[in-house]
């Protein structure tokens, strides 16, 4: 299957008072058309910046794709000019992020903001796109949509607002969207309807999903691919099965041991066992990395590690990994 | 014995509105909560948004007065204390939150910011509190040298290792703890669950640990109450509450929550529907019956009391 979305050793700085941010440092994948791809990972291990580097928004006074390629339905994307990035976003490409209210107009009815989409990219009449408006709140799930369409975004809860920003990302059927913690700010029976409607939506559109998440949880609900970043690089890259049934990297087993389980009893004859920490903490972006990103942390490091960054080897089934030690 | 125990605890937030700024209606934040928490033991305290756990956490601190029921902190009275004489209870009772940083003079040395405490409470000044500072430090996992930094040049563990330095410095019973590892990565809530795990059981410290988290809550709770708009639905030994939870709304909880096994995770996982009411109008009877599968009529009308149905299992539902 061909790919929709291939990123190749893509780099992104941004200037900061401290230095130069190396946000993302060398990082390439594939997304086939109508997967999901979870990209995973903690604060500041690039995984956003990814996302928006894709959809170029890359604020330009202060950072820059300054390295590798993207491409998009073969299409490249880092040297496409502006005008024609905009007919791209939230048509062919689109996204949602964590925090709804931020991205929904506060003054326009929600109704409005999905016509005024489908507008723009279909050149579709105000009232076809009303129309198409209210079949997509329908499509997410929003009881009484006409009614709906009417409304402003205060007047609709977290989770609501979040389906809105749903309904108006797929308004012009997409084959790329790029979902960005869209489920991290929502209350956990919220997060399980959101969830559930991804996957649905997902087998009916066939629209290939970006999902960005620092909750292994929700990878293992939605993703068939799993991307591990850390430090502004890949790290490993696996179906979701193989990433958890055997981890590879240091650090995506650091990641799997760290979390407390709510599915198994984990009691040791009535005592609270103790969580296996990672040590320390993540390096300065703003220094160089010389040798793994991963290596002071890791019980595995040796002098190669420090010294040399490991490349990313395929161990077979679609399961690569950069470590020096764990593959041999 | 417990440490601290909350009888019938209320709090209801008046809500003004119109042209003259009547009181118009109340949130019951907090309705009719009971509970107690022994020495050594965790209590966790769940629930989604605006169900109350926080507001129950601030006043049982006496940070916002309660409208009714009772606190007793080890054995004594201290629901009707006025701030001046609640101030000698606070040795008693210490807080964690979510973000330290909000608690921090963000002008004061971390090592000020710890010993201040030990200074207000007449517990030790000059080198005497210094040493005790450092030895804080120590046990928090902080360096020597960090007493010397503020509290903006602390990573977002460190603050909270920071934080519970502060809570510590003045020997506490009690320690409320509203969501102190939320806003921490995976690699990092490790370590200061660890922590938190390791002081209880050297200090026998009683923990009020609230969070919206249940795999959180699995691992360091030892019994678990279940909030849903100002009232406990149900409040068990851990172990009981995840076998066979008995109210619709905790297995709701259960179903939802997300586990890191791509196996067991795909499957349906709301099985409710709908948002939560908003606690300023809450429907009548059973609160949840708006979205209870099983509901039936009585539920509508009469608001279940909290029952023990098993030995240390109560759950507030007609139909167990």
């Amino acid at each position: 299957m061909s790919a929709i979305l291939e990123v190749r050793d893509l780099a992104t700085q941004f200037d900061t008072l401290d230095g130069v941010v190396r946000a993302v440092d060398g990082v390439s994948f594939d997304l086939a058309r109508g997967e999901t791809l979870g990209i995973v990972g903690e604060s500041g291990c690039g995984k956003s910046v990814t996302a928006l580097s894709i959809l170029r928004l890359i604020p330009p006074e202060t950072g820059r794709i300054c390295g590798g390629s993207i491409r998009f339905a073969g299409e490249e994307l880092t040297t496409l000019p502006e005008e024609a990035m905009k007919r791209l976003r939230g048509h062919r490409i689109s996204m949602i992020f964590q925090e709804p209210m931020t991205s929904l107009n506060p003054v326009l009815t929600v109704g409005t903001q999905i016509a005024e989409n489908v507008v723009r990219h279909t050149g579709a009449s105000k009232k076809a796109a009303r129309e198409r408006a209210c079949e997509m709140l329908d499509l997410v799930r929003i009881a009484d949509p006409r009614r709906r369409l009417d409304e402003y975004p205060h007047q609709l809860s977290g989770g609501m607002r979040q389906r809105v920003m749903i309904a108006m990302a797929l308004s012009c059927d997409p084959q790329v969207l790029i979902a960005d913690e869209p489920t991290t700010a929502l209350d956990v029976t919220i997060q399980a309807q959101i969830l559930d409607l991804m996957v649905d939506l997902k087998e009916k559109t066939g629209t290939a999903i970006v999902l960005i998440t620092h909750d292994l949880g929700v990878i293992a609900e939605t993703a068939q691919r799993v991307v591990v970043m850390y430090a502004g690089r890949k790290v490993e890259e696996a179906p979701v099965e193989a990433l958890f049934d055997d981890p590879q990297h240091p650090y995506t087993r650091g990641l799997m041991r760290a979390i407390p389980r709510l599915d198994v009893d984990v009691e040791e004859g009535g005592r609270r066992p103790r969580l296996q920490e990672i040590p320390g903490l993540v390096p300065r972006l703003t220094q160089p990395i010389v040798g793994c990103a991963f290596a002071p942390r890791c019980e595995l490091a040796t002098g190669r590690c420090r010294a040399t960054a490991p490349p990313v080897v395929d161990i077979g089934g679609g399961h690569t990994v950069a470590c020096w030690e764990t593959v041999r | 014995m417990s440490v601290l125990e909350v009888d019938g605890l209320v709090k209801h937030f008046p809500i003004h509105g119109g042209l003259l700024q009547r009181r118009v209606g109340e949130v019951k934040a907090v309705d009719g909560v009971s509970f107690a928490i022994a020495r050594g033991e965790t209590l966790g305290l769940v629930g989604e948004s605006g169900c109350g756990k926080s507001t129950v956490g601030k006043t049982i601190l006496k940070l916002i007065e309660p409208t009714a029921g009772r606190i007793v902190l080890g054995g004594e009275d201290i629901t009707a204390l006025k701030p001046g004489a609640m101030w000698q209870h606070r040795r008693r009772i210490q807080t964690i939150f979510q973000d330290p940083y909000s608690s921090m003079n963000p002008r004061l040395a971390a090592g000020t910011i710890v010993g201040e405490p030990l200074e207000n409470f007449g517990i030790a000044r000059g080198r005497e509190r210094d040493e005790r500072v450092a030895a804080l430090f120590q046990r928090v996992g902080l360096r020597a040298d960090a007493m010397r930094k503020f509290a903006h040049e602390f990573s977002g563990g460190q603050r909270q290792r920071l934080g519970i330095a502060k809570a510590l410095s003045v020997g506490p019973d009690v320690i409320v703890a509203d969501e102190p590892v939320s806003a921490l990565d995976v690699s990092v809530q490790a370590q200061v669950l660890n922590l938190l795990i390791d002081l209880q059981e050297e200090r026998g410290l009683a923990y009020l640990f609230i969070s919206h988290d249940l795999a959180v809550m699995r691992h360091i709770s030892h019994r678990i109450a279940v909030m849903y708009l100002g009232r406990i639905v149900e409040l068990a030994p851990k172990r009981a509450l995840f076998a066979r939870p008995l109210h619709p709304y905790t297995e709701a909880l259960l179903a939802a929550a997300t586990a890191p096994d791509p196996r067991r995770a795909r499957r349906k996982k709301a099985i409710v529907q709908g948002d939560v009411p908003s606690p300023a109008k809450p429907p009548p009877g059973c609160h949840f019956h708006t979205r209870c599968p099983y509901a039936v009529a009585d539920c509508k009308v009469t608001s279940p009391p909290l029952r023990e149905v098993a030995p240390g299992h109560h759950v507030a539902c007609h139909l167990r």
